[in-house]
This record gives C-alpha cells, structure tokens and sequence, in this order.
C-alpha cells in the first residue's frame, strides 16, 4: 500500500511542478523583452513537471524490481554465517517463515531464536531501504525541479521536448507485449532448467509413466514423470474436437456465404458466434452436467461403455466451442476468394456445388488450413472443459470412451494451492507449460504465415 | 476439373457426338444433370445441416443452461413469527456515547456489545418460533434447527443490532431453510428414494412438506445469491457477493492497466513507428501473443508476481495483472483496427496546416477513434470476465467466505465461483446455483458486449 501512496505523491508533484512551470513561464513573457514564447506555457509546466517526478519515478520502479533481491541476499549470506549447513530446501522454507515473522502475516509456529533474529535483520534492512529510497527520491525531485527551471528561458523548445518524452512513452508501451513474451519464456525455462534438475529431460519427455509422488521420502524417490501419456490425452482430445468441429464449421461457413439467404445470414451468423464468446467454464459444467451423462447412457444403449467423463465427452464439448471459430475464419477466407474465379466456373456450366468444391475450396484451401491449425493450437491449450470432463486419468490410451488427462488439467492439478516452487511436483508444471507454449507457437507461426500469404495472394 | 470437363461442359459433348447419337448424347446429359442436380441439393443440405447443429447447439446450450438455473434465483424460505425472548437475548443495553468518551473507545465498546450479541443462541429463538407452527418440533428441537439453513442466525443477530427494541416483541421475519429442504421441496432428490439415502428424515420431510402446503414455506426470490459471499457452513446463504467484487476489481485493473497500455502501443505501431526489423517483430509478437493458451499466463503469473514480487496469494491484484497481460493483444489489435480505418486525409489536413504529427494524432485521429477503441477495450474485458483457467494458477480457487474491500485481498472470481460451486457435494443444490452463477456471468458478458455493439452502432463513421 506503501507504493500507492507514493504513487499519489509522485503524481502530486506532477501537478505541482506543472503549475510552477506554468506560471514561470508565463511570467517569462509578462517580462515583457518582445520576445515570444517558442512552445505555448502549458507545455513549460509539463516539461518543469516531467523533470521533477520522472527521474524520481525511474529510481523508484528500479528500486522496487531490485531491493528485495538484494536484501534477500544479504540475508541469505548472513543465514548462512549464523546457521550453516543448510540445505537449499530448509532455507527456502526459513525464508519464508522469516519473511512472515519479518512481515507479521500469518502466524509461525515454534519460531527459532536464530529465526526471531533474522526477521529483525530483515525489517531492520527493509526500513532502511525505505529510507535510503525516501531520501534519494527527493535529492532527485529538488534536483530535476531547479534544473528545469534553471533551464525555461522563452525560446527552449519545450513542445518538442514534450513530444519526444510522449513517443517515448508510446514505445515503452508497446515493448511491453514483447516483455510479457520474454517474461513467460525467461520464468518458464528458469523453473524449467530447476525441475531438470530432479528429472532427467529424457525421462520426462520420453516417459510413458506419470506417476508423480506426492510426499517424498527417503526411499520413495520422485516418482515418474513421462509426458508422453499426458500428450497423448491432449492430442487425442484435440482430435476429436477437430474430427467434429472442422466439418461442421467448414459446411456452415460455405452454407452461410455461398448458399443462405440475406436474411438467415444476418440471424444465423451472430447465433452462432454467440457460441464464441462463452466462457470455457460454462463449456466445462456443460460438458460433465449435460453431455457427460448423455453420452453414457447413449453408450449404454447401443452396449458400448462409455465413461461420463471421458475424451469423447471433452472432445466433443470442445468441438462445439471451436463451430465458430472454425466457421467465422473460413467464412472470411471464402469470401476473399475473387469473384472472377467463381464467374469463370459458373460459366463453364458447372453448378454451384461444383464451383465450390473443385474453385472455391481448392483456392481457399492455404487459407483454411491455416484456420484449422489455429483452431487446432486453441484445442491443445484448452483448460477448462478437460479439467471438468476428461476424467484426469493420465494414461497412454487411444480409446476415445475412456478417461484421458492432458498437460493442461496437469498444470493446473500439479500447482493449484501450492506456491512453493521447491519440488519436482510443482516445477513439472513449468516444464509442461513451457512444452505447451512452443507446440503452441510453432503451430500459431505456421497459421499466420499460411493465413498472411494466402492473404496477399488475392489483394 | 480437367478430368471432369468431358462430362461436365457443353464442349465435351460435342466432341463425343461424333461417335453417338444426338439421343444417346441427350440421355447421357440429362443422366450426369441429374446427377449433378442431386448432388447439388444434397451439398446444399449439408451445409444447411451443419448450421442446423450448430445453431441447435447454441439452443441446447442455453435452454440447459436456464432450465436449470433460473428456479434457483428462487430460494425456499419460511416466514416465521419470531419472539425475542428477553431471557433468551439476555444482552446489556447497546451502548451510548458518553461524555468525554474518545470515539475509538466508543468504537471499541460497540463493537465489544456486537460481539456478545453475537453469543446469544438465536437456534433457541427460531426453535421456539417453528414449535408454534408445528407443535410437536418442541419436543423434537435438533429437527427443528434442521429446518432453517445455519447461516440465518447473523439476520437475527443483525435486527437487534439494528434495533434493540425488539427485544420482548414479536416479528414476522423470512429466513432461508437449509439448502435440503430447498432440495426436497423442488424435487431436486429422486422423493422415492428409501430414508437411508435421503439427506434429512422423514419427521423433517414431512414437517417440510406440511409447511409449503400451509405456505409457511414458500419459494422466494433470493437475495442471498446477490448479497452474501460464499459459505461453507450455510450453503442455503452462499451467493455470489465476493466473487462479484473480486470480478469487478480485476475488471478495474484491466481498464487501468491492459486499456492505456494497449492503445498505446497500438498508436505507436500504427502512427509513429517506422517500417523496420523491430516492428515487424512487435508485430509478429503481438499476433502470437494473442494465441497462446491462457494457462501459460496463469503460469507466468506464478512465477512472476507471487514467486518473485511477492505479491498476496489469491489477490485480484494479481488476477487483474495476469488477465491484463492477456487481454493486452485483443486490445492493441482492435486499435490498430481502428486507427487503421481512418483516412489519411484527416492527418494530412492537421500537418497541412502546422500540427506536428504528436499533435495531429492527439488532437485529430484519436478523438475520431475513441468510439472503435471503447469497443475493443471492452470487448477485452468481457473476454478477461470469462476466464479461468488463469486464476486457478495463482491461487484465486481458495474457498474465501468474505467480500474483498481492497484489490490485495483474498477474494474469488465470478468463473472460478462456478468452478467451485459445481464440485461442492451437495450436488442435488449447487447445480441450480452453479447454473443460476453461469446466468449471472452471462448477463453481466452479454451486457458488456451490448455495450460494445452498440457505441460501435452509434458512432460508427463510415469514409
């Protein structure tokens, strides 16, 4: 809460350096010399206000992103001084349970001496921080604001100085998307690099066994982490979705722009893009309240067993959230094709149908495929209708009425509740992720460069 | 096609006319037109077919959905006459303000008197209250309590607190009965079932029954949906309360966060950036971004904003990071969009006559695209709304039984709410309440969508 109060400060200061600026700088003119103000005063004010906060703000997002590092480690060294032989797992939970005694969040049970200590260390070394941070802060704002009112003289160019300091700002903003790209490669290799550590990486990616152990003992080890069975769920489950989604999608799309009256366009075409924008979760309950159940008692009518919660019951779920997605890509993509190319088929005697089938589709077909795979890579990182209705049995099978796991119910099975990023356990989940996230991109990098060309072909 | 042209163009058949008779060629034209025309129609039925199933899907989807969730915004209540028994409620006299008195001590006084109002056994109250409409529940009075949901204790707790005078009166009060009567009554539970299997015994079930045929118990709509948060304890009173203000906070840091962030961007890639190798890359970023599964973002708020910034467990603030990372690619591309479609010919006009292209886009491009940029920043958050699957990773699937006054809180998310709600065990309840929570998300994600339809309805600008 620290942080927001000195965020309302900071922008405090804005306001209050904008003002002195301003009247500064009118002032300037008021002097009355003849000479005319470069940049009109409202822009001084910004420039007087930017400089008093600006360097102050850098220092104290810098600070933030590096202070508990580097108090963590004086810590950690001085732990190490009082405590040695520590292990890497004991000292992360002393960590935690320091930064809690340090924090009073959350009661500690059994506090150790040598604990009790550490967290005065701790509180004592943050406070300080703060100081250090407090005072630098307003060296820093005392400093920018002298300068920038030593320097407003009528002819400085303060608009333009303006303009580049909000360009610049434009930029930052848009290095953010590539930020968050980096920051989920960087923090899921790290995690990753850690669980391999435990694991070899050939046991995990070539595993046919997942069989994680929970509570570690001496003797039990880690237990068995194969991916294969937990990419065998996904894949199958993609499968299915896709085995369903892509023909009725595809045929409703080619109905609805080739063949459906105007008016049945304009109701059926927003219906079923309703389906778009359901939440995954109510796809999810859907699936092991309604279809679940269904499908077993179809199953049991025509003597198969089906399981309620199986792949055929999430596959299918799935294949109904992606009709639109399927349908609304593939209905632009046959719409780009030129009318020329249907005129030319039509011409030559062909039927509609005909013209589909062997012009249209053929013509579209770069573009449909890059549609489908983008379709293919949202079934492989779907996560709340297998959660709910895959079954969560990781097992390598290729029967569609029984129950699968994937790599996404895994992630959210092997971290839900648990913070503590020590064990194989939860760092599996990383390692999946990050598994997850390249077959994800590869295919989303071939969609769009199939779907771009295509694209271009026809503009 | 090439391989079909002798049968299917006109051509084709003259050339073959050589060899055949004018009939023969005519019988084989009509035939493969026959043919062709069946084809047709049966291609067409196809397609026809498949908007059928998916439009039928979208029906069965949502009358599923209503059918199941709209009895249970109406709750079984029972309106009893309750009488605050002085010996019951025996409580001090709320106290006054004295003289002197600092406002903390007072403060602290009051809430001391609260406190011990809340030790009064108000099941007593209702037990005495249900032997006046079913004599013999007097010598049965564990059965009794069995008929109101436990949760009710705080209203009667709440009405003294409110008004001290009533003790040693009688008022006519409307409580929630367990979530098993609710249950019982809405023949939720096969009624056929032996009492081994039933959730209450056959004294209670009988007592139920007498009292919703009396109208003692009666189906009313339920506020508690709307005004409690979750509870365990008293499962007839868990509503949505927390989840919704969790929602809401995570929805605010989405506008403030992934909105200017977003349209930032956008104006840079589209407006001021130059054609170069780090563009293009944003850009091929920024479409992959946009596809990547929402766990990985779950993910990256894990390790990012708890494991290394520390921040709380379970937090909207956290949720409405992660989710602003997620909806960040939705934004800048519909931006874009926008600023894409409008004409050159307004910047021109703006730096024709001295604006500086700063000023241009400020003052000129952006004001005539705050329409298609609304549109987008809310479609992203109706998006983020919808999302779950993030959440679970950073921990917001705790059971929190209170309403979030800050965004560092622990609190619940509307999807994650429903997430919970459809694994709690009394099943035969929580599947109308889980339906009726997926209307309410529902509502809120079409009313936000009807938002964006219509600003781009009112405002659109055609060039």
């Amino acid at each position: 809460m620290s942080n927001l109060s000195l965020l309302l400060l900071l922008l405090g200061l804005l306001v209050v350096g904008y003002q002195i600026g301003l009247h500064r700088s009118r002032g300037l003119v008021r002097g009355a010399t003849g000479e005319r103000l470069h940049s009109r005063p409202q822009y001084h004010g910004v420039v007087v206000g930017l400089w008093a906060v600006g360097p102050a703000l850098i220092l104290v997002v810098i600070w933030q992103l590096l202070a508990p590092g580097v108090i963590e480690q004086a810590l950690v060294s001085q732990l190490q001084d009082v405590q040695p032989g520590l292990s890497d797992q004991e000292q992360r939970v002393a960590l935690r349970r320091i930064d809690n005694l340090a924090s009073n969040k959350g009661l500690v049970m059994g506090a150790h001496d040598w604990e009790l200590t550490a967290a005065q260390t701790l509180s004592a070394m943050r406070k300080t921080s703060g100081w250090i941070l407090a005072g630098l802060s307003a060296t820093l704002i005392a400093l920018g604001l002298l300068f920038s009112l030593s320097r407003m003289s009528p002819s400085l160019r303060a608009r333009n100085q303006v303009e580049k300091v909000v360009q610049g700002v434009l930029m930052i903003s848009s290095g953010v998307a590539i930020l968050t790209t980096i920051g989920i490669v960087l923090s899921m290799v790290g995690e990753t690099l850690k669980f391999f550590t435990f694991i070899s990486p050939l046991d995990f990616f070539l595993g046919t066994t997942w069989q994680p152990v929970f509570h570690v003992t001496e003797t039990s080890g880690y237990g068995h982490y194969g991916m294969l069975p937990l990419l065998g769920g996904t894949v199958l489950v993609a499968a299915i979705a896709l085995l369903f989604a892509i023909p009725v999608g595809l045929l409703a799309a080619i109905y609805l722009s080739e063949y459906a009256p105007g008016r049945v366009r304009s109701f059926a075409k927003p219906a079923l893009e309703v389906l778009a924008g359901i939440p995954t979760i109510v796809y999810g309950v859907f699936a092991l309240v309604t279809v679940g159940p269904f499908l077993a008692s179809v199953g049991d009518m025509v003597g198969l067993h089906i399981r309620a919660t199986s792949a055929l019951t999430a596959g299918l779920v799935m294949g109904i959230m992606l009709i639109p997605f399927i349908s609304s890509l593939s209905d632009d993509i046959i719409t780009q094709v030129p009318k020329a190319l249907r005129d030319g088929s039509l011409g030559l005697g062909a039927t509609k149908s005909e013209t589909i089938r062997k012009v249209v589709l053929p013509a579209a077909l770069p573009g449909i495929a890059g549609a489908v795979l983008l379709a293919a890579s949202r079934a492989v990182g779907e996560t709340m209708i297998v959660v709910l209705a895959a079954g969560n049995a990781p097992v390598l099978t290729a029967n569609p009425f029984e129950a699968v796991s994937t790599m996404t119910v895994t992630i959210v099975n092997q971290l839900t509740g648990d913070s503590d990023f020590a064990g194989p356990q939860s760092l599996v989940a990383f390692a999946l992720g990050l598994t997850l996230f390249a077959i994800t991109l590869v295919m989303n990098i071939v969609a769009l460069a199939i779907v771009r060309k295509y694209r271009e072909q026809y503009e | 096609m090439s391989t079909n042209s002798s049968t299917v163009s006109p051509a084709g058949a003259t050339s073959t006319a050589t060899t055949l008779s004018r009939e023969q060629v005519a019988t084989r034209v009509n035939a493969s037109l026959r043919r062709r025309h069946r084809q047709e129609i049966i291609f067409k039925g196809m397609g026809i077919g498949a908007t059928v199933v998916g439009l039928a899907f979208v029906a069965i989807l949502f009358i599923n959905i209503f059918s199941k969730g709209l009895p249970a915004f109406w709750q079984a209540s029972i309106t009893l006459d309750i009488y605050f028994d002085p010996e019951v409620v025996a409580i001090p006299d709320m106290p006054q303000r004295l003289s002197g008195e600092s406002g903390n001590d007072f403060r602290q006084r009051r809430v001391d008197w609260e406190n011990e109002v809340g030790l009064v056994n108000f099941n007593r109250l209702i037990q005495a209250a249900i032997a006046k409409v079913i004599p013999e529940a007097a010598d049965h009075p564990r059965d009794a309590a069995r008929l109101v949901t436990s949760g009710e204790r705080i209203a009667l707790r709440r009405l003294v607190i409110a008004d001290p005078s009533i003790i040693g009166q009688t008022r006519r009060v409307t409580l929630y009965t367990d979530a098993n009567i609710d249950v019982w009554l809405k023949g939720n539970i096969d009624r056929s079932l032996p009492d081994g299997q039933q959730m209450l015994n056959s004294r209670v079930r009988e007592w139920a029954d007498r009292l919703y045929e009396d109208g003692t118990i009666s189906l009313r709509f339920s506020t508690a949906l709307f005004q409690n948060p979750d509870s365990r304890s008293s499962l007839a009173s868990a509503g949505l309360r927390g989840a919704f203000m969790g929602s809401l906070y995570m929805m605010l840091i989405v506008l403030l966060v992934a909105v200017p962030l977003g349209v930032a961007s956008a104006i840079y890639l589209e407006e001021f950036a130059s054609r170069n190798r780090v563009t293009d890359l944003i850009e091929v970023n920024i479409n992959n971004l946009a596809a990547v599964p929402s766990i990985i973002f779950g993910l990256l708020g894990a390790a990012v904003f708890i494991n290394y910034f520390k921040l709380p467990f379970s937090a909207p603030i956290v949720g409405g990071l992660v989710l602003s990372l997620m909806t960040l690619p939705t934004v800048i591309i519909t931006t874009r969009a926008t600023l894409k479609a409008i004409p050159p010919s307004i910047r021109h006009a703006a730096l024709g006559i001295g604006a500086s292209r700063t000023q241009a886009v400020f003052h000129h491009v952006l004001p005539l695209a705050i329409p298609g940029i609304l549109t987008g920043a809310i479609i992203g958050m109706a998006q983020a709304l919808g999302e779950t699957a993030p959440l679970l990773l950073i921990g917001m699937n705790a059971f929190v039984a209170s309403v979030p006054s800050t965004p560092f809180d622990q609190s619940n998310a509307l999807p994650v709410q429903i997430y919970l709600w459809q694994g709690n065990e009394l099943r035969n309840f929580f599947e109308g309440r889980t339906s009726a929570a997926i209307i309410v998300l529902l509502a809120l994600m079409l009313s936000l969508n009807g938002l964006a339809i219509w600003l781009r309805k009112r405002f659109e600008t055609r060039w």
